[in-house]
């Protein structure tokens, strides 16, 4: 049995209050008037889309951004934090989405950086490892206080910033969508050091906008929409329904795809190897087809040849062996041209870099495939803008994209509704075949919901889709057939509901599955 | 949910300049030349002359005299053509440095094929002298141009060393086959070509002035190039590699092969301020030719917000500074050096209010979302 741990938290709280919260950036209510309390012992998660301000309400507890108005109040005590420093001496942590580790030094090296040594000047590096050791036999949280941050995989790196918090003596830790990083398995390892920490009486936080993790881990769920408060409910009380309703405001209806008739094998990938960008093999033998009306699922831990095999279909890296057949014909070592007039459509995992230009105009942004094709040109030299201006009317009208004008630019925009005019202009080209990589990575519900409905439908019109998501829950709502990319093959391919979460989790781990 | 529907969209959009946001980094320009000629008076004052009295000749010097009026425009003509090289350039980020060699190598071509066919009439001689002047500034681009699509090698470094070279290629060039042979009987050698045929000389505009019709040229580029580079599919591509290489690459757009295109036409349009200055100036090819066109070109364009069109007023006004600062010399006995201290302290005011302009819309963007909620 864990005694009490080993006086880890200078000042127990056992409150913390934020009330009639007010937080404006300029033209921006990021938080308008919200209230959220924490109580030791509890996870509390806070819900909602991109934007809704959660980060921002946290900030203000966290002493990175001062409220313009409300106060926060600690055990009923009023206070004021100018930064972090003033939070962490209250006993507030945070772990940040990003981790602030220093990979080239050591865990305890880590934990002790910013922190005055007992011995003055000198490090005492033997009494912090000491220390780690005691809070992480105390809290199971397995890690080796000498191992270098770099050799640790990325669940390690989180368990590090969580005893770098405690170490520090939080009583309170605020966890900035801890999951998004995470397998399966290191999320249920992440859960289990939640529950326990919350048994030993801290109060948690816990930023998200996985439905699941959510209603998995909370006691209580505050959601907040555009800045104010959609409301607070109990844990066991919160569905998915009701989550989402919340969130959006409105219900939204999950998916129900059809089966199909899969037809003929339109992508047929053999055998791909190829390297990655430090020159080591990033892919290591992939095999997978996608036939007319499919989607296949690629799911995977973000760096496991996703991005590297994409870019092969795509012609936009070199095929080392193996082969790519496009419709019968061989791409392998054709460039990115050869294989969009093969019919291929490639929406970017990364839509900002890749997809789009910011400071092109929405329109602008419409036309850089086809922007010299005769439809849109007079002779093939100058633009023809009034048909480039019907063209891109269409599809902002067909996929509502919400923008001012044609003329604005497209860093203006949404993340949602870039991703729609970035896959508007995907699909406008009619294509066989469809990659989409990550296609709602940090798109807002509504317009996530909204590509899904346009993915099926263009699988019902007889594209192949190869759809990259490292979001399961996606991956298992569209997909026809789940592969599971793990360091460069494919270690496995089921079919629609034929595994489990935990199967294709422990694949994703690159434990083989037993079927499939 | 408000969804912009088809007729909302504006139509004739294209001329629908956001007026405020114009004004404002007009007014904001207008300042940094304040701020500008406000730190140029300290400096006035150090040096013990009266900065009143230094700019109001350099205004008279300017506008007061038809003299000073029209010769402000021949110095604004190279600038404006360098500048436009530079806009095309710097649209597609790719920073040429190497103008100065490219208007030398323009210059050279021009000397040298004029006297070769002295004999032609002008309607002939004058059109394909241009052109070979700017196919030869074309090509001292497109060396660095092709070095840095093929082997990525940095084009900042390779066309300030191209400059190197073309300069001591003149001298030699002066210095022996190009060298003026009345120099050598009267036994002065001067550093300079022969006097170049009437046949090539351009028109002038204003009798008893040195205003040539390459302004009008260079005007004419200046629409040109603002079609080419917002009209054209060429031009769409070079915006596009130049905001976005990752974005263009995955669009089928050759990032390489429109790198080396701009700066190979920024050569062009630096070796035609060569070519105008010898056929339509100097009416032969001297030491010091460039008089540091290149450089201030950049300025220039800069200063004209990378557009075309902006480099037009910018290089009028960097011409008047020249002109205004050389009678500024003579009236203050202030070195005319000042002028460049000058540039030099309006690019960084520039700089700086581009800064704040920018700061300044996003600030309105953010308000116009902020309100639309």
């Amino acid at each position: 049995m864990p005694s009490t741990p080993p006086s880890t938290i200078q000042r127990r709280i056992t409150s913390v209050e934020m009330c009639d919260i007010v937080k404006r950036f300029p033209g921006v209510l990021a938080n308008d008037r919200v209230c959220f309390d924490v109580r030791a012992g509890e996870v509390h998660a806070l819900l909602g889309e991109n934007g809704a301000g959660k980060s921002t309400l946290m900030r203000q507890l966290y002493g990175m951004y001062q409220p313009d108005a409300g106060e926060i109040l600690i055990d009923g005590q009023r206070v004021e934090f100018h930064s972090p420093a003033d939070a962490i001496r209250s006993g507030i942590g945070m772990i940040h989405q990003h981790f602030m580790l220093v990979p080239t030094l050591t865990v305890a090296e880590n934990i002790a950086l910013g922190l005055p040594s007992s011995r003055g000047p000198v490090l005492d590096l033997d009494k912090v490892s000491a220390r780690v050791q005691e809070l992480s036999a105390a809290y199971r949280l397995k890690v080796e206080s000498d191992a270098y941050v770099w050799q640790l995989s990325v669940g390690e790196q989180q368990r590090v910033e969580i005893l770098k918090a405690l170490y520090r003596g939080a009583s309170f830790i605020i966890l900035d969508e801890p999951t998004a990083v995470l397998t399966p398995q290191e999320v249920d390892d992440l859960f289990a050091t939640l529950k326990h920490m919350v048994s030993e009486g801290h109060g948690l936080v816990f930023i998200s906008h996985k439905l699941n993790e959510v209603m998995a881990i909370s006691d209580r769920v505050t959601v907040l929409r555009d800045g104010c408060m959609a409301g607070t409910i109990p844990g066991r009380e919160a569905t998915r329904d009701i989550l989402v309703s919340m969130m959006v405001g409105r219900e939204v209806k999950p998916l129900a795809p059809q089966p199909l008739q899969a037809g003929a094998a339109r992508l047929k990938i053999e055998g791909l190897r190829a390297q990655g960008d430090r020159g080591t093999e990033a892919l290591r033998g992939v095999d997978i087809e996608v036939h007319a009306g499919e989607i296949v699922g690629l799911a995977g831990v973000s760096g496991n040849g996703q991005r590297e095999l994409a870019q092969c279909l795509a012609g936009l890296r070199k095929v080392t062996t193996g082969t790519i057949t496009i419709d019968g014909k061989d791409l392998t070592h054709t460039e990115l041209k050869a294989h969009i007039e093969a019919g291929l459509a490639y929406v970017p995992e990364e839509r900002m870099r890749d997809g789009a230009i910011r400071d092109f105009s929405v329109e602008e942004n419409v036309f850089l495939h086809d922007h010299a094709a005769p439809a849109y040109t007079h002779a093939g030299i100058f633009l023809d803008f009034r048909k480039m201006a019907a063209h891109a009317t269409d599809l902002v009208k067909q996929f509502s994209v919400k923008t001012p004008s044609l003329d604005t630019p497209i860093k203006n925009l949404s993340g949602g509704n870039i991703q729609k005019l970035i896959l508007a202009r995907e699909l406008s080209r009619k294509p066989k075949i469809l990659i989409a990589a990550q296609p709602t990575r940090g798109v807002d519900i509504g317009a996530s919901e909204y590509i899904h409905q346009r993915l099926l439908e263009q699988r019902a019109t007889g594209t192949a889709i190869l759809l990259i998501s490292e979001d399961l829950d996606e991956i298992r709502s569209l997909s026809d057939r789940i592969a599971v990319i793990y360091e460069g093959h494919i270690i496995g391919i089921v079919q629609r509901g034929e595994a489990t979460v935990e199967e294709i989790g422990l694949m994703m781990a690159g434990v083989s599955a037993t079927h499939g | 949910m408000s969804v912009a529907s088809a007729d909302t969209l504006p139509r004739s959009r294209r001329l629908s300049i956001d007026w405020v946001n114009a004004a404002f980094r007009i007014g904001l320009l207008l300042l940094s030349l304040l701020f500008a000629f406000l730190i140029g008076a300290v400096v006035l004052l150090l040096l013990g002359a009266n900065p009143l009295v230094a700019y109001s000749t350099m205004f008279t010097g300017v506008f007061g005299s038809v003299y000073g009026v029209t010769q402000s425009l021949v110095k604004a003509t190279p600038l404006l053509l360098v500048g436009l090289g530079i806009c095309i350039a710097f649209r597609a980020s790719v920073i040429n440095i190497g103008a100065e060699g490219q208007l030398i190598l323009g210059a050279l071509m021009a000397t040298w094929f004029s006297l070769q066919f002295r004999t032609w009439p002008s309607w002939l001689l004058i059109p394909t002298t241009i052109i070979l002047g700017f196919l030869a500034g074309a090509a001292w681009g497109f060396i660095p141009g092709i070095l840095k699509a093929r082997l990525e090698v940095n084009e900042i470094l390779t066309t300030v060393m191209m400059n190197a070279i073309a300069l001591q290629l003149m001298n030699l060039l002066l210095s022996g086959p190009l060298i003026d042979p009345a120099g050598i009987t009267a036994g002065t050698y001067l550093a300079q070509s022969e006097r170049l045929p009437e046949a090539v000389w351009l028109p002038r505009l204003v009798p008893q002035t040195l205003l040539h019709s390459g302004a009008i040229i260079a005007v004419l580029l200046a629409i040109a190039v603002y079609i080419f580079l917002w009209r054209t599919t060429i031009g769409y591509r070079i915006r596009a590699v130049g905001l976005n290489p990752d974005a263009s690459r995955y669009a089928g757009i050759k990032v390489p092969f429109y790198q080396a295109l701009s700066l190979t036409l920024a050569g062009g349009f630096a070796g035609l301020a060569g070519v105008v200055e010898v056929i339509g100036v100097q009416h032969r090819l001297l030491e010091g030719i460039t008089s540091g066109y290149g450089f201030s070109g950049i300025v220039t364009a800069l200063f004209g917000g990378l557009h075309p069109l902006g480099v037009i007023p910018a290089s009028w006004l960097f011409g008047s500074l020249l002109v205004g600062a050389d009678k500024m010399q003579r009236a203050v006995q202030v070195p005319s050096a000042l002028v460049d201290m000058l540039s030099g302290l309006i690019v960084l005011f520039v700089i700086g209010s581009q800064w704040i302009a920018n700061r300044w819309s996003k600030r309105r963007m953010a308000a116009a979302a902020g309100a639309k909620r």
